[in-house]
């Protein structure tokens, strides 16, 4: 009896500790101890984040997890993907059981504040659209009263939906799934008449339908969809890694500055030298950790033209361009 | 004798006190392991930044929710969404529950047949159903089947109903203005049928003869309800006919893709399973009470109806409550296929508001309520029908 006393006690006193362990606190101890860098991602959005057939990841929002890797730990390729659902995401990264969310995740005040988190600028400048297949004669949203519309939960999508043609007296039956691969598969099957998701997204499920040449992509954006980087409250020192990581790749593009001539890049501009060099000490991090994030992934051009260029998706004359081209992309000074 | 009463027993030895100390003890370690459960919850909250607290229940959902049973709007709030939700639930439970009792003694009694082919169907389909999970079973109704079906501009017809991947699509008669007056005539109409029910029965009790009081008073019922109807003069239900519009059905009404597969997967389910108890109450009846009744010149179905079934009930009921209860809470699976049970209104709340805590606590609580009420009438149920003992 007195023995089974001690061993329930001795379990009680080790339950704060086994509930508490991992969260808030020093993410870039926890990551540099553990050696991995845990990146939540979508896994079903080629050219995002898509599944290979060897088992690895790749796409747009990966390599940002390599370059945050190659930053914190030295080596792009240290990073373990957590394929994620829309709805599982916030409270994964709030567990802890992630380090930094990247699953073209929109910002939104209300994830800002109420769900806690912070999010690094936007990587992708995105908009709602719709897919419809090509023989249904919809050519805009208003063709689209009464329709069947598969939409994937968690997202904002699903309330953009509903905001939207509420605004515009647009009636609509929502078929709402789960998984980005369920919410396709049941458009593809015909359950419903259209789907909606970002812009980038449709695009890039399309490639997965059964024939991609049979649905046509409204060109309406319905809304603002700036995706980007995620990381939990409560970690400042890591925020801002995040954060001037996605920045070095804009200003790597701005400079000139690729993952070819990384290494042999002339430093006579201080700025370059402060960028290639000593300013990431600054967050505590080993000197060069941002022309290691090039040297592993590129900059941010060279990201897109992998990745997202494939899609169709063209960046020339769009948000995503370097604010040299008219887009919204721009770094702060690295000083 | 006096020195002996000074030497108590000490308290370590004595099993009256150890008795109470233990609790004392238990009762302390479950205080303080609410207590760290608790302090851990608040500190983990505080660490993000969230507060506990119930008032977001009150803020607007903004997200929609597909016509099931109640209609919802993007601006009602969270705590109408989950009602909205656990109406659902309890719709598709309900339906469920019917249908997979009737399924369930048909394919019980199948089982039991002399006629090997029933028997061997009977078999295979409990074999197979209840040796497959129930999540894979309901992703192969509804991404295999019922979202196969043809497009909702080729469905399949059958006498105004029409079957497509947009769901099943009945004529429903909805009330008209007059529809009130007659609801009075209706009403009228029962008192008089429970009155007749009464008499049939006292009747049938007097002439100690069997039968079933419900029908007469059930046709009574529906002959008085035929004649008010005419003179309720316009009708006072109009049945309305689907018919096809731009995307879809307009009119009548519908059970969607999601809900008939979800009913479709829980019914056939939770059928093989109520087979089973079937079966197995009707062999726990012995057979000395069907070869009693048969020499005393009973019909075969008087023999199931007045001996074995009343007999084979007892056995039954008990475990059919759980499987009642399984059923009920099986259908949280509909997260899988779209319908919008208590359970996916739930995930949706937590995902847009971040109140996870709150959210599961009224999703428990939600689950209990149903489970209970179950469970109570299941209980009286088998009161009435248990063995009287004398």
């Amino acid at each position: 009896m007195k023995r089974i006393l001690i061993v329930a006690f001795a379990v009680l006193l080790m339950v704060p500790g086994l509930l508490s362990s991992a969260q808030g606190g020093d993410t870039l101890a926890a990551v540099q101890a553990r050696g991995v860098l845990n990146c939540g991602v979508n896994g079903q959005l080629p050219g995002f984040s898509g599944l290979e057939s060897d088992g690895s990841f790749t796409g747009f929002d990966v390599d940002y997890c390599h370059a945050v890797a190659a930053a914190v730990l030295g080596d792009g390729d240290a990073v373990e993907f957590f394929p994620l659902t829309a709805p599982q995401r916030f409270d994964v990264l709030a567990s802890g059981e992630i380090d930094l969310l990247i699953r073209n995740t929109t910002y939104t005040v209300s994830r800002d504040t109420d769900l806690g988190n912070n999010f690094a600028p936007p990587t992708f400048y995105d908009g709602q659209g719709f897919m419809v297949r090509a023989d249904s004669g919809i050519g805009s949203v208003a063709d689209l009263d009464g329709a069947s519309i598969c939409v994937g939960t968690g997202t904002t999508t699903e309330l953009n939906l509903a905001d939207t043609f509420a605004a515009r007296g647009i009636n609509f039956e929502p078929v709402v799934f789960e998984t980005t691969d369920e919410t396709f598969a049941a458009y593809d099957a015909g359950r419903c008449d259209a789907v909606t998701t970002d812009l980038s997204g449709l695009a890039s499920r399309r490639t997965t339908l059964g024939n991609p040449s049979d649905h046509n992509i409204l060109s309406e954006a319905i809304s603002k969809e700036p995706l980007g980087p995620v990381v939990r409250h409560g970690d400042d020192n890591w925020y801002d890694i995040v954060k001037w990581t996605v920045y070095a790749t804009f200003f790597a593009e701005e400079a000139g500055i690729t993952s070819g001539n990384v290494g042999s890049f002339d430093r006579s501009d201080p700025e370059v030298d402060r960028f290639l060099g000593e300013i990431s000490t600054k967050f505590g991090l080993d000197a060069g950790a941002f022309a290691a994030a090039i040297g592993a992934v590129g900059n941010y051009g060279e990201i897109y033209d992998r990745n997202v260029g494939p899609l169709g998706i063209a960046r020339e004359g769009g948000l995503n361009a370097s604010f040299q081209n008219g887009g919204l992309l721009y770094a702060p000074p690295f000083r | 004798m006096a020195e002996k009463s000074k030497t108590s027993i000490p308290f370590w030895r004595d099993i009256r006190k150890l008795n109470v100390l233990i609790q004392i003890v238990f009762v302390i370690l479950v205080i303080i392991a609410g207590f760290v459960l608790v302090n851990n919850m608040q500190t983990s909250l505080d660490q993000l930044g969230k507060t506990f607290g119930f008032e977001f229940f009150q803020d607007q959902s903004s997200f929609a929710i597909p016509p099931e049973s109640l209609e919802f709007d993007r601006t009602d709030p969270y705590w109408y969404a989950i009602v909205v939700g656990l109406v659902n639930t309890v719709k598709v439970a309900l339906i469920g529950i019917i249908l997979a009792t009737i399924l369930g003694t048909f394919m019980g009694i199948a089982r039991l047949s002399s006629n090997w082919l029933i028997s061997k169907i009977a078999e295979i389909y409990v074999e197979i159903i209840r040796n497959i999970p129930l999540l894979v079973q309901l992703i192969f109704w509804y991404f295999a089947v019922f979202v196969n079906l043809p497009d909702a501009r080729f469905s399949i017809e059958f006498f105004g109903v029409f079957l497509s991947n947009r769901g099943l699509f009945l004529p429903w008669a909805f009330p008209s203005e007059t529809f009130s007056i007659w609801a009075i005539y209706l009403g009228v109409a029962l008192i008089i049928a429970i009155i007749a029910y009464i008499y049939r029965r006292n009747q049938l009790k007097r002439a100690e003869r069997p039968g079933f009081p419900g029908f007469t008073a059930m046709g009574v019922f529906m002959v008085l309800a035929a004649m008010t109807w005419f003179f309720t003069g316009p009708a006072p239900l109009n049945l309305e006919f689907p018919v096809f519009g731009r995307f879809n059905f307009d009119g009548g009404i519908v059970l969607s893709t999601e809900f008939s597969a979800l009913l479709f997967g829980l019914v056939i389910y939770t059928g093989a399973f109520i087979s089973e108890l079937v079966r197995a109450g009707i062999q726990a009846v012995a057979k000395g009470q069907v070869e009693a009744a048969k020499a005393l010149g009973l019909k075969g179905s008087k023999v199931l109806q007045l001996v074995v079934l009343p007999q084979a009930l007892r056995v039954i009921v008990p475990p059919l409550t759980s499987q009642y209860l399984n059923l009920t809470k099986n259908s949280s699976l509909a997260v899988a296929i779209g319908y919008f049970d208590v359970t996916r209104v739930a995930n949706t709340t937590i995902n847009q508001t971040g109140h996870g805590l709150e959210v599961i606590i009224i999703l428990m609580a939600c689950y209990l309520t149903l489970s209970l009420l179950i469970s109570m009438v299941m209980n009286a149920y088998n009161r009435r029908i248990k063995l009287v003992e004398r």
